[in-house]
């Protein structure tokens, strides 16, 4: 991001803060980096946002791995798109302070007590009940998602018909925010 | 005829040197020598004495050059005077990752210049990472009137105006093989550009180009084309299209389809059925993109005799792949996409026990991590069920050492063994440990391995166990391994068939590569990138060892001492001219 004006700094937005932090990506320089350094630059680079702006820690990809041809990517695309759009509906869920995203299809949940304690499985959290006056209260984890117009919603607020069809991806926010989020 | 036993009769004890020359007249050993085919065995016969070195080289009729800078096309011209076919290959194979820079060379316009000057009569050109452009492909079409087959192999800097030219002038055409390539596609016209009157195809394969094709002028190529044994379309054919061309054309032997998912009507379907059904010769089977399980059963009357099913394109769920694997009993080589699972691979194991070679690549090897894919699991299945599996490729997000103990016992015969676990360094998910006993597992049972690629976790130990049992090893990869130089030093004192090490980001710097001083004149190539080499450590190497090519790619921004990326291979042509200004020869 050295080279960027931080045009984003001044952009006026409705999301919160960062959360469409692009993907970096990274060489690693010879010599100077072993895997080690890699795994925790990635979780250096959370801390140091935390303060800032709150989005999902970025993912580092390494040029060149795993070694699967360009072509051989270019040739699935078409069907990976297919596949989404057709036999699942495959969403990002992104957790915070954890190191990488994970995929969930929604048609596989028929209601939102499912969709929550397949999460609170995935990621080894408890993310407690829902109420419509207090959100997520009682634990320290708020499940969000981004609907179709880029804004960041509570899970549960709407029917869940209208949510899987408005959801595109799925952020478990954490710690003080999370929970200012069900006081509103 | 074993050149051994040629050289017992020359070398009868009452024999001097004018009874030995005349007992065997040039003309009848250059018959003889002609039967040999493979290049290692000629080599072996051109070193046992000059009369032989001479009888070879006249009787040599295609040449392999396994790196296109090891030798110049001069010199090769002036060896063998006879040539008709050539295989080259040009690009280290990390090209294929983005990790070779643009520009990097393996031109092969300037081989193509002297061929037309001394191989009039070429017939053959196979070519693999080498950059090609549309002149020289015009040039090829034009300059060797016996032209006959065509092979491009992750080449790139041609668009389909070459491949037009060659269409439009190589009247004995035979073989059009264009794989994988990074080709500019400026449309299908170009197939339209073989003449009505031209009858000689056998290979035609153009799966690589994205572009729709005039379709009834392949149908006409097709149709006249009586010989043609291979088939491969690209995405652009419909199966409504492949039926008609698959009647016209039953004898194929190989046939890569087009796009295997538009809606068929019954009776559609019905006549595609028929149409592959009688295709009695058909042995091996490709493409199948997007392929809707509800169309596969069309394939099962060709199912029975096929033995190479290339389903890497068709991402399949596990039910519809054991589906479809109940009827190919006599399959030897499967690829497969990791949307079938470890069930699917269960179902490999059931189906499959003439197996002799597995690849399977992940459907999603950039994107976050997701649930799906295969694991150590499925692996395992695949072992227990086909054990005359001796070639795998796997890509994988989890692996144990206890696995791959397991699937050796299973398989013991491995010649290749690539195993991808595709988050670095990562160690066996179970016990935590590093992986360097699954691999120590490997070389020390399958004594027959003759290429590997490690990944995961993995210490000094592996390298050791390498070093120590993998003796019939001739490739090597690694990545993201090793603790220390001593690694790379046990790889270069122990593996004595070394030919090929590629090696990128590990902790292995000027001691590991100097360790090798002695091996890199009997190896095709060494590789080492983001490691810990530097320039001054280069210097020393290609001062010591004049013959070798010793090339350093820098990256911008990085330490003026560091060798960031370092190629080095013999190589009797002296340093190259044609390197990009990023390229420095030392």
């Amino acid at each position: 991001m050295e080279n960027d004006l931080n045009l984003k700094a001044t952009e006026l937005r409705l999301g919160l803060p960062g959360s469409d932090e692009p993907e970096r990506q990274m060489t690693p320089r010879p010599n100077k980096r072993t895997l080690s350094d890699i795994v925790s630059e990635g979780s250096r680079s959370t801390t140091e946002e935390d303060h800032q702006d709150t989005a999902p820690p970025a993912k580092v990809q390494i040029v060149g791995w795993p070694p699967v041809r360009s072509y051989r990517k270019n040739c699935l695309q078409g069907k990976k798109d297919d596949v989404e759009g057709g036999t699942g509906m495959y969403v990002k869920v992104s957790v915070d302070g954890a190191p990488y995203l994970r995929k969930i299809d929604l048609k596989v949940y028929r209601s939102y007590p499912q969709l929550l304690l397949a999460l609170e499985n995935m990621f080894k959290l408890t993310i407690g009940a829902y109420s419509e006056r207090e959100g997520y209260n009682g634990s320290n984890y708020a499940p969000t998602y981004e609907d179709r117009d880029g804004d960041w919603m509570l899970v549960g607020d709407v029917p869940w018909e209208m949510f899987i069809s408005s959801c595109k991806r799925l952020r478990i926010m954490k710690g003080s925010e999370a929970r200012g989020l069900g006081c509103v | 005829m074993e050149p051994s036993e040629l050289k017992r009769s020359k070398d009868s004890p009452n024999s001097d040197e004018s009874t030995r020359r005349s007992s065997f007249p040039d003309e009848v050993l250059e018959r003889v020598l002609s039967l040999l085919k493979s290049h290692r065995d000629r080599s072996s016969v051109s070193l046992v004495c000059k009369d032989w070195y001479n009888a070879e080289r006249w009787s040599r009729t295609h040449v392999f050059i396994g790196n296109c800078y090891s030798v110049s096309p001069e010199i090769v011209a002036r060896r063998f005077p006879k040539i008709r076919s050539v295989t080259l290959k040009g690009k280290p194979r990390f090209s294929d990752f983005n990790l070779v820079p643009e520009n990097w060379g393996a031109d092969i316009h300037a081989w193509l210049v002297v061929f037309a000057a001394k191989y009039p009569f070429l017939e053959e050109l196979r070519l693999k990472r080498m950059a090609i452009s549309d002149e020289s492909l015009e040039f090829l079409a034009v300059s060797f009137p016996n032209f006959k087959a065509l092979s491009l192999l992750s080449c790139d800097g041609f668009s389909t105006n070459g491949l037009a030219a060659i269409a439009t002038h190589c009247k004995n055409l035979t073989e059009l093989d264009i794989q994988e390539n990074g080709i500019d596609d400026k449309g299908g016209s170009w197939l339209s550009c073989f003449p009505e009157s031209f009858t000689s195809l056998e290979v035609l394969n153009f799966a690589n180009l994205s572009s729709d094709i005039n379709f009834d002028a392949l149908e006409r190529l097709v149709g006249r084309c009586k010989s043609m044994r291979v088939l491969k379309l690209n995405r652009s054919v419909s199966l409504e299209q492949l039926q008609r061309l698959l009647v016209n054309a039953p004898q194929l032997a190989e046939l890569g389809t087009g796009s295997f998912s538009e809606e068929l009507t019954f009776r559609q379907y019905v006549e595609l059925e028929s149409a592959l059904s009688n295709c009695q010769n058909m042995h091996t089977l490709y493409g199948l993109w997007d392929a809707k399980g509800i169309y596969l059963p069309a394939l099962y009357p060709v199912c029975t005799h096929l033995t190479f099913l290339n389903l890497s394109y068709a991402a399949l769920r596990s039910d519809e792949l054991a589906k479809l694997l109940a009827h190919c009993p006599r399959l030897k080589r499967l690829w497969v996409l990791d949307t079938v699972e470890d069930k699917g691979l269960e179902a490999v194991g059931l189906n499959c026990p003439l197996l002799e070679e597995l690849r399977v690549f992940p459907a999603d090897p950039f994107d976050e991590e997701i649930i799906h894919g295969v694991t150590e699991a499925g692996f395992v299945a695949v072992s227990f069920g086909c054990p005359r599996l001796h070639y795998v490729l796997y890509f994988c997000r989890q692996m144990t050492n206890a696995a791959v103990a397991t699937i050796v016992q299973n398989c013991p015969d491995f010649t290749h063994f690539r195993l991808c676990i595709m988050n670095p360094g990562q160690p066996d998910y179970i016990t935590n440990e590093p992986m360097d006993e699954a691999f120590g597992a490997v070389v020390k049972t399958c004594t027959k391995l003759q290429r590997l690629s490690v990944s995961g976790r993995l210490t000094d130990l592996t390298f050791e166990y390498i070093g120590r049992y993998a003796k019939n090893l001739e490739t090597l990869s690694v990545a993201f391994a090793g603790s220390s130089d001593w690694g790379m030093q046990c790889v270069m004192g122990g593996c004595s068939k070394l030919r090929k090490l590629e090696i990128r980001d590990c902790p292995f710097g000027n001691a590991a590569l100097l360790s090798g001083l002695e091996k890199y004149e009997s190896m095709r190539s060494l590789w080492m990138s983001a490691c810990n080499v530097t320039m001054n450590g280069c210097r020393l190497l290609a001062r010591e060892m004049p013959r070798l090519n010793v090339e350093v790619m820098k990256e911008d921004g990085s330490d003026d001492s560091q060798a960031d990326k370092v190629y080095v291979y013999r190589s009797i042509a002296g340093p190259r001219r044609d390197a990009p200004p990023s390229v420095l020869t030392l």
